[in-house]
Order: structure tokens, then C-alpha cells, then sequence
């Protein structure tokens, strides 16, 4: 079963749930951590629901491809990681 | 006079106080995170902080004790983005000023979109009809990317006007229901000599109304100063010593005829003329200047004072600014004479008294 983790700097703004997910894809993935702290979601994705520009996810050590649709497949021991991108600085 | 003041700076909002006649760091807020900007406290104590967290994005923070503790509120965001929209991205990416007119607090942002919101910031509206204008996708930014609103100035009767870099000046006289570009007289250096004049190709710095005469308005523009006495109807240039270019203007709340500017000496060369800090101070509508110096760094000084740097306070006498390097500076008799805040404070974005 997929795992999700979030970078801890996000433990300065707001809850950040670990969970286990049974999602196919990034996007459900998402989904689940953000029913469990809603407040999350505009934290990781801006208000058209794409990737912000300088977060970065990692999805069983691959960098995610689909910034803006989230389609990313997951498998079922995948560990997902949401984490601040340096291009933010 | 004022006795207190607040400095969103890229690493925190500062709480300052003047006590027995000499100003002094009170509290930090936000330590580490960008403050883009602040509104003081209103008569509760309520206001509000505007957040440009670098990864996770925009976020407000309301305040109902003066900044004692904070709460985070929903921030101004753009609907879902139509296919195939023209302009920048539907993203707000800094909150970039923030005004109240009784109880709706507007904020103006990057992209350039004016956001109210009657709930104390539990939701916004955006302006649709600001927002649809046809003209709005030719809109080019100024400092930035996409082009923003960085000057609101509501008034009670429903007029709203706003400053945007880069699209000159926008009015409406009905709360919104038609807006009108208002930038008619000022002059761009930087278009083709056939465009100088376009109102919508203007880059106002920011735009300050005199609360009492609120028909007379300053600009500090991309290579000029400004000034109308028709509420934006017309404007006309005037000229100050050192420079007119710069990014700050200060209008005295109750005499029209007095407003305060932070020379620089050029865009390509931000920083004080000869690096001798200044204030250019007008008491005749702009006819003539004094350069105000005393208590100002006269030396090897590369403070920037940017758009949102320089307060005035209600009686007009005390002035505050901070710079881009971190220095601030007070004013207790109108800027005749300075003194340094004694801290060294992250770059400032904006100085505001309440």
C-alpha cells in the first residue's frame, strides 16, 4: 500500500498526516492526506490544483512527471514524498 | 502623533513602538517567512498579514488583538482557469496591497486582480469586471512577471482606485459595476515616442490620495512624478530635485499641497543619488521641493526605499520609511529630521502607522 510522507517545514504552517493510502495515483493520493487536514491542500497545489511551482514530490524515488494533472501511477510499495523544491530557495 | 508602526519585511512582521519619543523594535511575527504586506490594526484591533511563503505559496493571517496572536484565513485565489485564457497564469502569486473602506477589506495582487472581501477575509470576491476588461490580457508587468495592483484607494461613496504596474490607473465610480483607466497625462520614458502617452502602458510606482482632498492624488511613476487634482480625471508631471525616479510617495492626509518622495538615481541604477539618502518633500502641489537630509546616511548608502516603504501618519507630521537593505528610519517633524531606527531589519516591504 502507498505511503505518503510530507516534508517537515510544512509542520510550521499546518498538520501533515502520514498515511497509507490505497490510491492508484498521485492525485488520489493527494486526496486522501487532504481529507485527513484540509487546510493542506493550498499548501502543496495553487488554486488550479497543479503542483506549486516549488514543491516537489518523489514518488518511490522518482521525481513526479505530471505537475499539473497529478497522474503519476503508484505502486502498491511506493513511498511517497512531498518536499520543498530548492528552486525556492 | 503615531506611537505605533509596523514593517513587513522578507523575514517577519515588526512591531515597532515609540515610547518617551524614540522608536523601538515591540515583537516579531512570522520570524523567517516573507510578509508581502500588512493592514494595520482597525478600532478592535482587528488586521491583517499577507504571507509569500517561497514553496507553499500565498496565505493571510488575521489578527483580532493588534498582532498579539494570529490565525490563518483564507487568502485571495482566482476560480477555476477557463481554457484557453488569455494572460498570465489564474495563480495569485503575492498579495501585494491591502486596504478597508468600512467593512470590506480589498487586496490587490500579482497577477493584476483586485480582490474584496466582506467577511473579514473568511472569503473573497474577485472584481470580474476589473478582471474581464479586454484590455487586461495586454497588461505587461513591471518588476515582476505578470503585471499587479499596488495601490488600492477606496473611498466611501463606492469610488475605487487602483494602481497597476504596468497598466496605469484604473477607477470605478459605482463599486465596481464599470471601471475606467484614470492614468490620462502621465508619461512612459521607456515605450516608442508614439506610446509615451498611452495611458495603458503607464508604470505608477504607487499612487497616494490626500484623505481630506480626496480628489488630489500623487504618483511616484516609472521615470516621474504625478499629480492630480480631479480624483485621476487628468495628471500632470511635475519635477523634483535629484531624480523623479523612485518607487515611494507619502500624501499628506490633510493639506493637498504636501507629499514626500524617496529619490533614486535611475531604474538601471537603484540606489540613493551620489548614495546620499534623501527625501524630496513638496508644500506647494509640487511647484517646488526641499531635499531633506538631516539624520540620513550621507554615505557610501544603498538603501532603496520600494514602493510601500514610506508612511505618513493622520496628522501628517510623523514619517517612517525602510529600505531595501534593512534600514528604517523616523521622522517626527515631518522629515526636517531623521533618526535611525536602532535595528538592522531584514528588506523591507512595506512601513505602515496604526
Amino acid at each position: 500500500m502507498p505511503h505518503v510522507a510530507f516534508t517537515s517545514q510544512l509542520q510550521r504552517f499546518t498538520e501533515t498526516p502520514e498515511i497509507d493510502t490505497s490510491a492508484a495515483t498521485l492525485r488520489e493520493a493527494l486526496a486522501a492526506a487532504f481529507e485527513a487536514n484540509p487546510r493542506l491542500r493550498h499548501y502543496v497545489l495553487d488554486e488550479q490544483g497543479h503542483l506549486r511551482q516549488h514543491v516537489v514530490i518523489f514518488i518511490g524515488g522518482r521525481r513526479v512527471v505530471d505537475r499539473i494533472g497529478l497522474s503519476d501511477a503508484l505502486a502498491a510499495q511506493d513511498r511517497v514524498y512531498v518536499l520543498q523544491a530548492l528552486t525556492g530557495g | 502623533m503615531a506611537d505605533r508602526a509596523w514593517v513587513a519585511t522578507r523575514k517577519g512582521l515588526i512591531e515597532l513602538r515609540r515610547r518617551a519619543g524614540a522608536w523601538a523594535v515591540e515583537r516579531a511575527s512570522f520570524v523567517g517567512d516573507p510578509v508581502s504586506m500588512l493592514l494595520p490594526p482597525d478600532a478592535s484591533g482587528r488586521m491583517f498579514a499577507a504571507l509569500n511563503l517561497g514553496h507553499f505559496g500565498v496565505k493571510l493571517h488575521a489578527s483580532d488583538d493588534a498582532g498579539a496572536s494570529w490565525r490563518e484565513v483564507a487568502a485571495p485565489a482566482f476560480g477555476p482557469q477557463p481554457e484557453g485564457a488569455p494572460g498570465p497564469a489564474w495563480k495569485v502569486s503575492m498579495v501585494w496591497a491591502l486596504e478597508r473602506q468600512g467593512d470590506a477589506v480589498y487586496a490587490g495582487t500579482l497577477p493584476g486582480a483586485l480582490f474584496r472581501s466582506t467577511d473579514a477575509a473568511q472569503t473573497w470576491q474577485l472584481d470580474e469586471v476589473l478582471w474581464n476588461r479586454p484590455e487586461r490580457p495586454t497588461w505587461s508587468g513591471g518588476g515582476y512577471d505578470t503585471p499587479g495592483i499596488h495601490s488600492i484607494s477606496p473611498l466611501a461613496d463606492g469610488t475605487v482606485l487602483v494602481g497597476v504596474s504596468c497598466a496605469g490607473a484604473w477607477i470605478t465610480r459605482d463599486a465596481g459595476a464599470s471601471w475606467a483607466q484614470t492614468a490620462h497625462g502621465m508619461r512612459a520614458e521607456y515605450m516608442p515616442p508614439e506610446q509615451a502617452f498611452d495611458p495603458d502602458v503607464q508604470d505608477p510606482h504607487a499612487i497616494a490620495r490626500c484623505a481630506a482632498q480626496p480628489d488630489v492624488l500623487w504618483c511616484q511613476h516609472h521615470n516621474g512624478i504625478f499629480r492630480s487634482t480631479n480624483g485621476g480625471a487628468r495628471w500632470e508631471e511635475l519635477h523634483a530635485p535629484l531624480s523623479s525616479f523612485g518607487f515611494a510617495v507619502a500624501a499628506h492626509p490633510a493639506d493637498p499641497r504636501t507629499a514626500w518622495f524617496v529619490p533614486a538615481v535611475k531604474d538601471q541604477c537603484r540606489v540613493p543619488v551620489a548614495r546620499a539618502l534623501a527625501v524630496n518633500r513638496t508644500r506647494d502641489g509640487g511647484a517646488s521641493f526641499e531635499t531633506l537630509r538631516a539624520g540620513l546616511p550621507q554615505l557610501d548608502c544603498y538603501d532603496l526605499v520600494y514602493r510601500h516603504g514610506l508612511a505618513v501618519d493622520e496628522e501628517g507630521v510623523g514619517l517612517m520609511m525602510g529600505s531595501t537593505t534593512g534600514g528604517v528610519w523616523a521622522s517626527d517633524d515631518a522629515g526636517d529630521h531623521w533618526t535611525a531606527l536602532p535595528a538592522r531589519l531584514p528588506p523591507v516591504y512595506a512601513v505602515r502607522f496604526g
